[in-house]
């Protein structure tokens, strides 16, 4: 057995397993387990007791609410992916899932799982922080809401306080009828860890026409970054425009530099993957007919 | 702690410490040691058992929290013993192993894809195995033992003429590939461009 011993408990409710954690200073949750548990086998984590949130109601389920899709921090991965509310109102979380993980890790791994992991080259951290997320924390004493701009802080850290779970992901969503995402990420092989990566949402009038945008940029920092293009609204998006607005943002962002990549590298990939970002997004958002959208 | 584990479609208890993976009790507890050990932290895919279905690592998970699913090993996809399975017969038959170690793994994430569609694309073949680390064949063999297994299901699924009572009209019915002419093709089968 490769994991220090742990007690193990599964509580039958969320407020039990707040109460749980807030008591013990060495316990810790556990959903999918898909990063934790190798983080145990490692013994990189030796907590005392696990608190197993994975069957908790509470946490489960996506539902649609008014301008919003509130996902459960337990909707597995794959479970996501496949979703047809998720696929037609955050379609930027269907478009990233297939690059979290593969099938067996999406399988188990959960959403709510990797928003706490707060991995700065993680996708669903980067589609949360894209689009303005909020995400929904829970503890003993009840619950409150924060901006994933703000919960995500450094690698690995966020604002989770001692004894808060996170129970759910809020996902605005875009009320404009030709909406389109695009996604793209360079990593050494499929489904490794991102070295950059970039989300775009664009949302098109009946010409043609910007009228919302939002850009993301991933795995260049300690954090996933939202990059203000809003200077591309009422544009077509045309090639000179995108390019001038992506250069002048990048410009301002400090990329780290590491073994896998150089500072100067993961700007220069920064900007192409902005750019084809943006146009994947506008040609899926141009390519919903001005019929359909009226 | 004490688990009531349903495996292989039979209820199975154990009594295990809570840091146990799910790969250990299957191997040690159950001696279902067709699932493989080998990197036991999420990466290689030698250890996948089917949950309700889908593919997952069995070391990322501990036996304390698979109750209540439907586990399934290798061990549980051949229909008598002594017997393969249509996916573990296509590996043997397009030399879709060589040492093995990677094959119940692959097997399993095969047969999970095949349960969900008959026509898989090679993108999806590859898609589905994506996860399982294979060091001896450099994957052309499996993907085209996927495709084989997935070739003869299909034939397999097609409806059977009635014989007998009604022979004119069986006659009609009849497929043009049947049964026999799946069981008759031991040629693999051409890779999909």
């Amino acid at each position: 057995m490769k994991p220090a011993p742990f007690d193990y408990v599964r509580p039958g409710s969320l407020a039990e397993a707040c109460r749980l954690l807030a008591a013990d200073e060495d316990a810790r949750l556990i959903a999918g387990g898909q990063t934790l548990v190798p983080m145990l086998a490692m013994r990189l984590a030796r907590p005392a007791k696990l608190i197993d949130i994975l069957r908790l109601p509470e946490l489960a389920g996506i539902r649609q609410e008014k301008g919003a899709v509130i996902v459960g921090a337990t909707t597995r991965q794959a479970q996501a992916e496949r979703d047809p509310v998720i696929r037609a109102a955050v379609p930027m979380l269907a478009r990233v899932l297939p690059w979290v993980g593969h099938p067996p890790t999406r399988n188990r791994g959960t959403i709510g799982g990797s928003i706490a992991n707060a991995d700065p080259s993680a996708e669903i951290p980067l589609v949360a922080v894209t689009l303005s997320a909020d995400i929904v924390l829970s503890s003993a004493d009840g619950a409150r809401s924060i901006a994933a701009d703000d919960f995500f802080m450094e690698p690995m850290v966020t604002a989770l306080r001692h004894g808060e779970c996170v129970s759910a992901v809020r996902f605005p969503v875009w009320s404009h009828k030709r909406v389109g995402v695009g996604f793209f990420e360079i990593s050494a092989r499929r489904s490794d860890f991102a070295f950059v990566s970039a989300a775009a949402q664009v949302a098109l009038d009946e010409e043609g026409r910007c009228i919302d945008v939002a850009l993301g940029l991933g795995g260049v920092g300690d954090r996933p970054l939202r990059l203000d293009v809003s200077s591309l609204v009422a544009t077509d998006l045309n090639a000179a425009s995108v390019a001038e607005a992506v250069n002048a943002v990048l410009a301002e962002v400090e990329p780290t530099s590491d073994l896998h990549a150089s500072a100067a590298y993961r700007r220069r990939v920064g900007v192409t993957l902005c750019i084809r970002a943006l146009e994947q997004a506008r040609a899926n958002a141009a390519a919903i007919s001005r019929e359909s959208a009226r | 702690m004490k688990v009531d584990l349903r495996i292989n479609g039979a209820v199975r208890s154990a009594e295990v410490e809570p840091r146990k993976t799910l790969l250990d009790a299957l191997r040690e507890n159950f001696l279902l040691c067709g699932t493989h050990a080998g990197c036991e932290h999420g990466v290689c895919g030698a250890c996948t058992v089917l949950i309700d279905g889908e593919p997952v690592r069995s070391c990322l998970m501990f036996a304390v929290q698979a109750d209540g699913y439907e586990i399934t090993t290798i061990e549980g996809l051949a229909p008598a013993p002594g017997e393969l399975s249509v996916i573990q017969d296509a590996f043997c038959e397009t030399h879709g192993l060589q040492c093995g170690y990677c094959t119940s793994g692959m097997i399993l994430a095969a047969d999970a894809l095949l349960r969900q569609t008959l026509s898989p694309t090679r993108e999806e073949i590859a898609e589905a195995i994506s996860g399982n680390i294979c060091r001896c064949t450099g994957y052309g063999q499996i993907i085209e033992a996927v495709q084989f297994a997935a070739d003869r299901l299909r034939k397999a699924n097609t409806p059977r003429p009635h014989h007998g009572v009604h022979a004119a009209q069986a006659e009609h019915d009849a497929p043009v590939e049947g049964v026999l002419e799946a069981a008759e093709a031991d040629e693999p089968v051409a890779e999909a461009k």
